[in-house]
């Protein structure tokens, strides 16, 4: 293998410290998400570390940490669908409380981990409820809310299958469709639950370039919870790690890519190789 | 959405206006359609002209808003706990609504009395059925639809217990209101004003219940107010019920089987079924009461022995037609 110079940016994880430290950036005019002093209500958990989050456009963020370490309550308090313990999040400077549930649903979208569909629908018309923050009460969606619905299922691969029933669906093409679901909602800040947990390698990348490429759009960001850390390596610009017991640390991803620290999050030992410049891991086999 | 709404509806209303015409032209006495239309033109024999329009006209319309109403409060019971099993009558409000009236039927009261005893029972069971539902957390589907389904019980025993307690010339009257009887409603148009206010309330939020059927978070990630909507359903429901159950008695099977049976047909777009359901569950009814008026002339049967015997082939039959 050639020689690559290695980039500036992207400095060689700090082999020796088991620790990784927080990056905390102060939020700017700009800054699309915050969180101040925030404490999440995981239950059972007394302890917790507050966070102090700072979202900025063009940023994408990844979540990482063992189950039940709350990343998908945090998921949900950012979203404003559950209470936090302590401290508050901002979206685009106003605290969530003070925006109309309405409103929030044009700033910011979740895709679910797991999905309800209640009485059996097609998958154009569950791509269209993305719509809905958009519609007044008599509003009918419009051909342009048509259009925007098939572009989301056309990106998720999901043509020609617009008059399937839901329940038809394998777990990997419903994952999809929550996807372009929350793509025809069209929030700046996308924030998603394992979006990639029951997807094939190749639906995997195409869904997070298309994620990544989304982010970086003027005014726009996302937030990914994943357990893969080497695909969150790879697209995510910012990593929190969430511990088991309710501390936390986050910043820039080549700051948080501490074997030290991976291995206390997943209480796991890893070896850590390189491929094009970058560091992998996975898990040591005895 | 707008093609399935106006299949549904083109379909629907012009089947609605041909249900009263054969309400109005069966019964103990045919009257052939000719003769039927000379009714309204005013120039028919004075005996088919009282047997339509004092008779006939009501009761078809009395029929026609109860059934609009179950329907509907089928499919917004449905809808509010994600399950196709809800009804007013699984739920308990009927039960609530039938041990109001036989009670006040055992206290020998006047009819008007009855229906305000009916009414007052079957929001009491929606008080019951909620409050305790919500218990200590908060609600969630099956834990409402279990409470309803005991709270069900419980007046079933209660409805056992006063028929056997009851005179023996009551009974008669206390069997017919619990299967449901469109006799006493000489004045459908209370129920009427209910039901098109109901109609024109529920269209425009249709769209909100179709991402509310996808359950609570989602609906609130996509700007649904979750909790003062399924308020506002769970109230609307327990009203419409008990308008309807006050008009016809305790009339079964209407709101568990017509929004399916719609559902099957026009898919799960609350904005067509909602107002199809109440369309489809006025057809049902009114051909059922003119069935239960013709079939053994001049003895009249109770009306929800015809919905069942009509609506349970029916319902099985598309259940297994669907895939």
């Amino acid at each position: 293998m050639a020689e690559r110079p290695q980039p500036v940016a992207r400095p060689q994880p700090h082999r020796d410290v088991a620790e990784a430290r927080s990056v905390h950036e102060a939020p700017g005019p700009d800054t699309l998400l915050a969180t101040r002093n925030l404490v999440i209500d995981v239950p059972g958990r007394t302890a917790g570390a507050p966070l102090d989050l700072t979202v900025n456009p063009g940023q994408c963020w990844g979540i990482l940490g063992p189950n039940g370490a709350g990343k998908s309550t945090l998921l949900h308090t950012l979203a404003g669908l559950r209470d936090a313990r302590a401290g508050r999040v901002e979206l685009q400077g106003t605290p969530l409380a003070q925006h109309a549930r309405r409103d929030l649903a044009r700033g910011l979208g979740l895709v679910f981990q797991k999905h309800h569909d209640g009485f059996p629908a097609t998958v154009l018309e569950t791509a269209l409820i993305g719509r809905h923050p958009y519609l007044r009460p008599w509003d009918i969606e419009t051909a342009q809310d048509y259009t925007l619905a098939r572009r989301a299922l056309a990106e998720m691969d999901l043509s020609g299958m617009e008059d399937r029933l839901v329940d038809t669906l394998s777990g990997g093409e419903r994952q999809r469709l929550a996807i372009a679901t929350v793509l025809t909602q069209d929030p700046a800040l996308l924030l998603l639950d394992e979006p990639t947990s029951q997807l094939d390698l190749h639906h995997q990348v195409a869904v997070l370039n298309r994620v990544r490429t989304i982010a970086a759009q003027a005014g726009r960001a996302a937030i990914l919870v994943l357990h893969d850390v080497n695909l969150a390596a790879r697209y995510c610009d910012h990593l929190l790690l969430l511990f088991p017991d309710g501390a936390a640390c986050w910043g820039p991803t080549p700051t948080m890519l501490v074997p030290g620290a991976l291995e206390r999050l997943y209480n796991q030992s890893l070896s850590v190789g390189e491929i094009d410049g970058r560091p992998v891991f996975l898990p040591t086999i005895p | 959405m707008t093609r399935a709404f106006l299949l549904a509806i083109g379909v629907l209303l012009p089947a609605s206006v041909l249900a009263v015409l054969v309400a109005l032209a069966f019964g103990s006495v045919a009257i052939p359609m000719a003769e039927l239309l000379a009714v309204f033109t005013d120039d028919a024999s004075r005996l088919h002209s009282t047997l339509v329009l004092d008779l006939r006209l009501p009761r078809a319309l009395a029929a026609f808003a109860a059934g609009g109403l179950l329907g509907i409060a089928g499919a917004l019971m449905q809808v509010l706990l994600r399950n196709p099993l809800a009804d007013p009558y699984v739920l308990g409000l009927s039960g609530g609504a039938s041990v109001g009236a036989l009670l006040a039927m055992l206290a020998g009261l006047s009819m008007f009395s009855v229906s305000v005893a009916a009414f007052a029972g079957a929001l009491l069971s929606t008080v019951i059925v909620f409050g305790l539902a919500h218990g200590t957390g908060s609600w969630t589907p099956t834990r409402l639809l279990l409470t309803g389904v005991v709270v069900a019980a419980g007046w079933g025993a209660m409805i056992s217990f006063i028929l056997a307690v009851s005179p023996t010339a009551e009974l008669p009257g206390m069997l017919y209101w619990l299967m449901g009887d469109v006799s006493h409603a000489t004045n459908p148009y209370p129920a009427w004003g209910v039901l098109v206010l109901v109609v024109l309330l529920a269209l425009p939020l249709g769209r909100t219940l179709n991402v509310l059927a996808r359950g609570p978070m989602q609906a609130a990630a996509l700007g649904v107010a979750v909790r003062p909507v399924e308020w506002s359903i769970y109230i609307a429901a327990a009203l419409i019920t008990a308008t309807a159950v006050t008009q016809v008695g305790a009339v079964g099977f209407v709101g568990l089987i017509v929004p399916h049976m719609l559902r099957l047909i026009f898919g799960n777009d609350q904005r067509v079924i909602l107002p199809a359901s109440a369309l489809a569950g006025g057809i049902l009814l009114t051909l059922a009461d003119t069935l239960a008026r013709t079939i053994i002339a001049p003895e009249q049967l109770p009306v929800g022995v015809i919905t069942a015997m009509l609506g349970v082939p029916v319902f099985l039959f598309l259940l297994y037609r669907s895939r």
